[in-house]
């Protein structure tokens, strides 16, 4: 486990996007949460103020692309450059309620993965864990030289 | 004479898409194109948007609020004369990695409106306009206006 969090640290230090948004995961074993924080720069509709859907949207896939890092492909990481990352291949983004201007959750599972390709289920939440704000399925393309 | 302010309104529209939009703003996101049903927006390069540290690739994030904030230019800049739009659903396909360094264009066409929902086709290109970076097609919700 412990070099799937180095990796899980490295991709959120290292990857300059995931600073622009604030981005942080909360790691309870080997259960995932994405944090997104608010912030004033991530809104979209200013009156009233609502969470941008592209945010929604990256938060979406950066928390996917964790899961998938850490339930696959990070457990042998050294701790040198950048660890194995999976390709967005496509993401559909359900937009179920408006996102609010403050902290937002966001919880991946991994429906299928092969060799190859991996398919992803995310969902998010800000209050309230049974009221998603939104969800998204996306595919992913896994790094061939993954040990 | 009514042509004039239809494209009055488009623009106003268009402008308060990349300049009213916080988020917009803070990706430096500008207007290249308004008419009916459409919007061309560019995004230029900056190191903080970057996914891939090691190849300098824009994430694929921003490239999706990019396609999203076009999206919802082009609704409102169709004829039928919205008052308000959200996402309903976007999909995304992402074809290759953007060229590091250089600025993206999205291109949305708000093809079809019914009384309540807007579908919307976008496309995103670096230099190389023979292979898009990005498609994604989505519904967008339609308030007021003259379809309605």
């Amino acid at each position: 486990m412990s070099g799937a969090v180095a990796a899980l640290e490295a991709y959120r230090s290292r990857v300059p996007y995931l600073g622009f948004l604030g981005v942080r995961f909360d790691l309870h074993g080997s259960s995932l949460t994405g944090v997104l924080p608010h912030r004033d720069t991530a809104i979209g509709n200013p009156v009233p103020p609502r969470l941008h859907g592209g945010v929604t949207a990256a938060f979406l896939e950066i928390t996917s692309v964790a899961e998938l890092g850490l339930a696959l492909l990070w457990a042998g990481y050294d701790g040198a450059g950048m660890p194995p990352m999976p390709k967005t291949i496509d993401l559909t983004v359900d937009y179920l309620r408006p996102g609010l201007p403050q902290e937002a959750y966001a919880i991946a599972r991994v429906d299928r993965s092969g060799r190859r390709y991996a398919s992803v289920h995310v969902e998010a939440w800000q209050e309230d864990r049974s009221r998603l704000f939104a969800q998204a399925t996306g595919h992913f393309l896994m790094p061939s030289a993954h040990g | 004479m009514a042509d004039d302010m239809a494209q009055d309104r488009r623009t106003r529209i268009g402008r308060a898409f990349v300049g009213g939009i916080p988020h917009a703003r803070a990706l430096n996101l500008s207007l290249v194109e308004i008419g009916p049903g459409r919007a061309v927006i560019e995004m230029p390069f900056d190191a903080a948007l970057v996914g891939d540290p090691e190849a300098g690739v824009i994430h694929g994030g921003a490239v999706f609020t990019l396609m999203d904030t076009s999206a919802g230019a082009a609704v409102m800049a169709h004829d039928s004369a919205p008052d308000g739009t959200a996402t309903l659903d976007l999909r995304i396909d992402y074809m290759r990695s953007a060229r590091p360094g250089q600025a993206l264009r999205a291109v949305a066409e708000c093809y079809h409106v019914t009384r309540s929902v807007a579908f919307v086709r976008v496309e995103t290109r670096d230099g190389d306009d023979a292979r898009p970076v990005a498609v994604a097609t989505g519904a967008f919700t339609l308030m007021g206006g003259a379809g309605s």
